[in-house]
């Protein structure tokens, strides 16, 4: 089929770099809700104080059509300098951080500890009762690990989503 | 010497006349004021005073179209801004050049919900191509050309400027457009010169060619047109155009097909759907011209040239993208196209003129001619033969009687068609015609419309009688909203669900109530006289035609068919056949 090589979901990590001014986030969301796009996780940060650059990671998942589709339509964004597609382009490292509160006390609390430990979980709180734990990893490290702590008194959870760059020394 | 300070309303002015800005269409309101004081001041900008915000994005449009140059609207905050949406969205859709500066509240006011406050840059962000909040007077010069360049660089669009009335009496320093660059944006206008010569290749190599073209070569500027209608008629291949492209290649070249998509021609369609390499320039595949995707010209080679990347393989794969503005690919294509000697297959060639004349003895835009009635074909038939060798433009409204006129008129150059294509917004032509009016004094304008369509703008009757615009309102009145009953005959049982005005008013008497010309033509023999004294009139002109009510708009491709499925007439049925996907299509 000319018009549709594939109808295969693939899932991509763009990265873009954007002018860091009032309704950047706005247009990029707006676009991928206008046009019907999916937003898997999205992080965006100041990466450039003096040139006030923002960089936006956003994991989106879509046919190869779609996924090309995304990327032409970012560029367009009038504030938008560049787009690049990490999952293409790659390979990349990809991290996100989660803060997990566990309450527990007994063996279910020194469970919780030991497998914090396995997946070299920082505790950042502690009380009698809760831990806190920090954790830096794929998006994937990070499930598990709240699958475990499911288990052992899992009370919230706050993940940033991911961000990634390219390996090797080229930059963006 | 200190530098000179200058009132941000002042400093709107000179940067609107800097960027060469001649005529604004707007409306006044509290928070605008220091703006239209500014403009009481001077006499170098003309500001036109329409009767509704949308009627000054759609006058904006028509002077742009018809002009090239970039529109300008100005409109208070709140109502006035949020009235501006529908002509911001039609533009967007069309690719119209336009600058719409909208009143804000103060800046220390913003978000409190005051008087007449809206957030304008949220609600206009999807339908613009770009939108400014100018909060500190500093940075005002600098964002209206930043704003301009970004209006009529790549593929053009509306860009809205939000300025907070303190903003407007702030005095600040002015920058002049020349010292302004923008940080980003910087459309790819030459093509690369590989992918040409591999379009070149594929073209000169095709056994069944079309050129499919749409309104990205009108956008592009006249040269484009020419320079397409060289390289056309250099090869000798036919070409069809999109409804926002006629007029871009002569409609009375025997190399053209018409218009294609739903309610294009016979030939053009299946020569679309038969072609072996399609030359689509300045044209997006949009659904009403492609029909079912996945039977979309099957076995084609597509080449698409266009200004806009993300036009490129969003709706269509094609196999060869040139990215960049068409009069520069057009002039590098015959560049190429001579130096490298490329000789079309002349015996191809041959037979597949032979078929396409085959699709073309059907005649399909005949109709079913009469003296008991006037049928809206035959009024735009005559209309045709009134405007020969006028200059002319035409605007149209939405509806069957913007297909017909696509259909019957005469586009033999390019500005001269303006009509609502992607966003299909009635009540566009009265005051699109009003803007090409006042762009072209002595030109002859007409609006043609349909009585449902007209009733959507028809304050702006009262706009054309105060400058003298002598615009021509050609209603084709067949007492329905004539296209939606035609889907409701065709695929809904005949059930007409309230498509029907039935108190309209007396044309010649609301002609009349606003200072302007009415005319009746009721019986076909009443026709050619009406149309004379239109066009003789310097004045405006509503013109109410009794149409044939029960007439329907062929040929039709019916939603989620493809080219090769058309209806040519009455004859032919559909709403037995009509695939339930293809019911849920608009």
């Amino acid at each position: 089929m000319p018009n549709d090589l594939t109808n295969k979901i693939e899932k991509h990590t763009i990265a873009v770099l954007v002018d860091n001014e009032p309704g950047v986030l706005a247009r990029v969301i707006g676009l991928f809700s206008g046009r019907g796009y999916n937003i898997e996780s999205l992080t965006v940060s100041e990466v450039d104080k003096e040139n006030n650059l923002s960089r936006i990671t956003v994991v989106t998942s879509g046919t190869r059509m779609i996924v090309e589709q995304i990327k032409a339509q970012l560029e367009r964004l009038v504030p938008v300098h560049r787009v690049r597609d990490l999952t293409d382009d790659g390979p990349c490292i990809e991290r996100e951080l989660a803060l997990v509160k566990v309450a527990g006390t007994g063996e279910r609390r020194n469970e919780a500890m030991r497998i914090a430990g396995i997946f070299n979980a920082r505790v950042v709180d502690a009380t009698l009762s809760s831990f806190i734990f920090e954790l830096t990893g794929t998006a994937e490290d990070l499930g598990d690990f709240i699958g475990l702590m499911s288990e052992l008194g899992l009370v919230e959870i706050s993940r940033t989503g991911v961000v990634a760059i390219s390996r090797g020394a080229a930059g963006f | 010497m200190a530098e000179q300070l200058l009132s941000g309303a002042e400093i709107i002015l000179k940067a609107l006349k800097d960027q060469g800005v001649e005529v604004i269409f707007g409306y006044p309101g509290g928070a605008v004021l220091p703006i239209y004081d500014a403009l009481f001041k001077q006499n170098d900008l003309r500001h036109i005073l329409v009767r509704h915000e949308q009627a000054a994005v759609h006058a904006a449009e028509g002077y742009a179209r018809s002009t090239g140059k970039v529109g300008c609207v100005l409109v208070t905050s709140g109502p006035g801004a949020t009235n501006a949406v529908t002509g911001l969205t039609d533009a967007l859709l069309d690719s119209i050049p336009l600058i719409c500066i909208s009143g804000q509240v103060p800046t220390h006011l913003i978000g409190n919900d005051a008087f007449q406050e809206a957030d304008t840059t949220g609600i206009t962000r999807s339908c613009t191509k770009h939108n400014y909040l100018v909060k500190d007077v500093a940075n005002l010069a600098r964002t209206l050309h930043e704003a301009f360049f970004v209006a009529r660089s790549g593929r053009p669009g509306p860009v809205l400027i939000d300025i907070p009335k303190d903003v407007q009496f702030n005095e600040g320093a002015y920058v002049a457009p020349h010292e302004v660059r923008h940080k980003t944006y910087r459309p790819q206008v030459k093509p690369d010169l590989a992918r040409v010569e591999e379009a070149i290749d594929l073209i000169a190599g095709a056994k069944r060619p079309v050129f499919y073209v749409g309104g990205g070569v009108v956008n592009s500027g006249p040269l484009a047109s020419k320079l397409l209608t060289a390289f056309v008629r250099m090869t000798g291949y036919p070409c069809t155009n999109t409804l926002m492209g006629l007029g871009t290649f002569p409609a009375s070249d025997p190399q053209f097909l018409g218009m294609l998509g739903m309610h294009g021609t016979y030939e053009a369609n299946l020569a679309m759907h038969g072609c072996d390499v399609m030359i689509a320039v300045g044209a997006r595949f949009d659904d009403r011209v492609t029909g079912k995707i996945a039977d979309f010209a099957p076995g084609s080679k597509k080449i698409h040239i266009d200004i806009d990347p993300s036009s490129i393989n969003k709706n269509v794969r094609v196999d060869v993208a040139v990215i960049g503005d068409a009069a520069h690919v057009l002039e590098d294509m015959i560049r190429l196209w001579k130096a490298r000697q490329k000789r079309p297959d002349q015996a191809a060639l041959g037979d597949w003129w032979s078929q396409i004349n085959t699709w073309r003895k059907r005649d399909c835009l005949r109709y079913q001619k009469t003296d008991r009635i006037i049928k809206p074909q035959y009024a735009l038939e005559r209309l045709r033969e009134a405007i020969r060798g006028v200059d002319h433009y035409i605007t149209t409204e939405v509806g069957q009687h913007q297909m017909w006129a696509a259909q019957f008129l005469p586009f033999e150059q390019p500005n001269r068609w303006l009509t609502s294509g992607g966003l299909g917004t009635m009540g566009y032509g009265l005051p699109a015609a009003i803007g090409v009016q006042i762009a072209h004094p002595e030109s002859l304008v007409v609006d043609v419309a349909g009585e449902s369509s007209i009733m959507m703008n028809i304050q702006e009757m009262s706009t054309a009688v105060q400058y003298g615009a002598p615009v021509k309102v050609f209603i084709l009145n067949n007492q329905y909203m004539g296209m939606v009953r035609q889907w409701q005959e065709l695929l809904h049982g005949s059930r007409y669900s309230e498509s029907q005005l039935t108190s309209l008013p007396d044309f010649i008497k609301l002609a009349e109530a606003f200072g302007a010309v009415g005319l009746r033509a009721s019986k076909v023999s009443e026709l050619d006289g009406v149309i004379r004294e239109m066009i003789a009139i310097r004045r405006p002109v509503i013109v109410d035609v009794a149409v044939d009510p029960t007439e329907n708009c062929f040929p039709m491709i019916p939603g989620g068919r493809a080219h090769n499925e058309m209806l040519l007439g009455p004859a032919d049925r559909t709403e037995e056949a009509t695939p339930e996907d293809g019911m849920v299509l608009v």
